[in-house]
């Protein structure tokens, strides 16, 4: 009678009976277990990629928008009654090339992802040994955001990313007209440890930045220190006090800054933007 | 052990609280409850995690071989814990942020698995789906309320809206920093178990040991 009834099942499932038949087999059977962790992790695997697939295209819209909002609050334009649109509109963005500094005509800048160049050898470039930031490679050109008032400028944003202690940050910096002082700066993204490493992202120990000179003679000179940054002391507008307790990722900061504001990042481009004011 | 269903829904709300009485999930429950929003997020997240988990278990528990059956509920959890995750990152990507890596930890959040332990793998489909609902529930009101005393009195707001003027804004309420760090959830969450048993001391343990007091003698 136990002996034949699997037999009849595999009569009516036809082909997939003997894999069915396994399902049949007594609970501690170590076939058992096998097919129902392999059907587990199958039926499982499907369900979650499915999910992913299907709700990405809305979750790069908000990520899109995140950005534009992080863009208009750091160029410190309210949104006051305006759409999120209408104040972005107001801002111009431009692709820059790193290398020469120059604008690039003819490309789409709002479709243009530095994440995704950074992953294209075609678009990007080996850092090799001289990385401060971490990143492996840079991409060859770089969105900015440009605000200005009657035609003149009145602050640049400059997108920067970098390793923390786990996670990759990635920022927004905004300057003065002068190409060295910082007016505000944001990041928007990381995963340091909470409570201590994502302190770097809290309004706080941001607003520290705006004021300070990260550029002297070209070169960037901010550093971010430990133990607070004395007022009356010469180098306090060079200086950022490093959040306690995070020293890698405070290190970090300072780095992936020194990195986009040098030669191999954002440099020539503010060199080329002081020239044009003096 | 023949329960009535409504008795399954609602007796872990203050009977069987998975956090006032069982003691388990305080992590989140200090994590998330500075503010009302995420509370109420978290809170419907971890319903849903913990009810469709529940239920998917009970469904194959007549084949779970026992050698594998904590992964296997664990595996379950986790592919839905990534699907309220993707879920809210598409439709409420700013409660996300805010959420950041705690929905990730329902995964290990113990209440969820000692449901599906203790009573989805042993129990049909519909008292198993009543259970994890009113365990939902519990976990739900305790958050929900903690959230509350922390925002209004730590940011002298509810959801957000201004309910008590700060100070700093012309107004008469100075906001209590406690609330906002994780020992005031610590205190709130005491003081209600405190609350509870008072109203209902069968839920008072017994000491586990007793401290036997010794009198030692000089020179002995």
């Amino acid at each position: 009678m136990r002996a034949d009834a699997p037999i009849r099942d595999n009569a009516r499932a036809g082909r997939l009976g003997p894999l069915l038949a396994v399902f049949r087999l007594p609970n501690d059977d170590p076939r058992k277990t096998l097919a129902v962790a392999l059907a587990l992790c199958l039926a499982c695997s499907v369900v979650v990629s499915a999910t992913a697939v299907a709700l990405r295209p809305l979750q790069e819209r908000n990520a899109a928008l995140a950005l534009k909002e992080e863009i208009v609050n750091v160029a410190g334009l309210s949104t006051g009654g305006r759409s999120l649109d209408e104040a972005f509109g107001q801002i111009e963005t431009q692709l820059v090339d790193l290398d020469s500094g120059e604008f690039v005509e003819g490309a789409d800048p709002l479709t243009y992802s530095y994440r995704e160049a950074a992953q294209d050898p075609s678009a990007s470039t080996a850092l090799g040994d001289s990385d401060p930031a971490d990143i492996d490679r840079r991409p060859d050109r770089m969105p900015v955001y440009l605000v200005r008032r009657n035609g003149e400028l009145e602050t640049l944003i400059l997108p920067v990313y970098g390793a923390g202690l786990w996670s990759t940050m990635h920022g927004l910096v905004a300057l003065a007209p002068d190409g060295r002082t910082a007016k505000a700066f944001t990041i928007y993204e990381q995963r340091e440890t909470a409570g201590l490493g994502s302190e770097v992202a809290s309004e706080q120990w941001l607003s520290a930045w705006s004021g300070k000179v990260l550029i002297e003679d070209g070169e960037p000179v901010i550093e971010v220190v430990k133990g607070g940054v004395d007022p009356s002391s010469p180098n306090a507008e060079h200086r950022v006090d490093g959040l306690s307790g995070a020293t890698l990722t405070s290190n970090g900061v300072a780095n992936l800054m020194r990195f986009w504001l040098g030669e191999r990042g954002y440099g020539p481009f503010l060199d080329r933007i002081r020239s044009d004011r003096g | 052990m023949e329960k009535t269903f409504g008795r399954l829904v609602l007796e872990p709300i203050v009977d069987n609280n998975p956090i006032t009485l069982q003691i388990l999930g305080i992590c989140s429950a200090l994590a998330v409850t500075t503010k009302l929003a995420p509370a109420i997020t978290m809170s419907i997240a971890l319903t849903a995690v913990i009810v469709s988990a529940s239920v998917l278990i009970s469904l194959i528990r007549h084949h779970m071989p026992s050698s594998i059956r904590i992964i296997i509920q664990m595996t379950i959890i986790a592919s839905l814990v990534i699907i309220v995750d993707e879920v809210l990152k598409a439709f409420a990507y700013e409660l996300s942020k805010q959420l950041s890596v705690f929905v990730g930890l329902i995964i290990t959040n113990c209440i969820v698995l000692g449901r599906a332990e203790a009573f989805a793998s042993k129990n049909p489909p519909w008292p198993t789906f009543l259970d994890a609902l009113g365990h939902g529930i519990g976990y739900s009101v305790i958050l929900i309320s903690v959230a509350a005393i922390r925002e209004l009195f730590g940011s002298g707001s509810l959801l957000g809206a201004q309910v008590l003027p700060l100070v700093k804004e012309g107004g008469w309420y100075e906001p209590n920093g406690l609330m906002l760090l994780a020992p005031g959830a610590f205190f709130i969450i005491g003081l209600m178990i405190w609350a509870i048993r008072t109203w209902k001391p069968a839920q008072v343990e017994k000491p586990e040991y007793r401290i036997n007091i010794v009198h030692r003698t000089e020179g002995s």
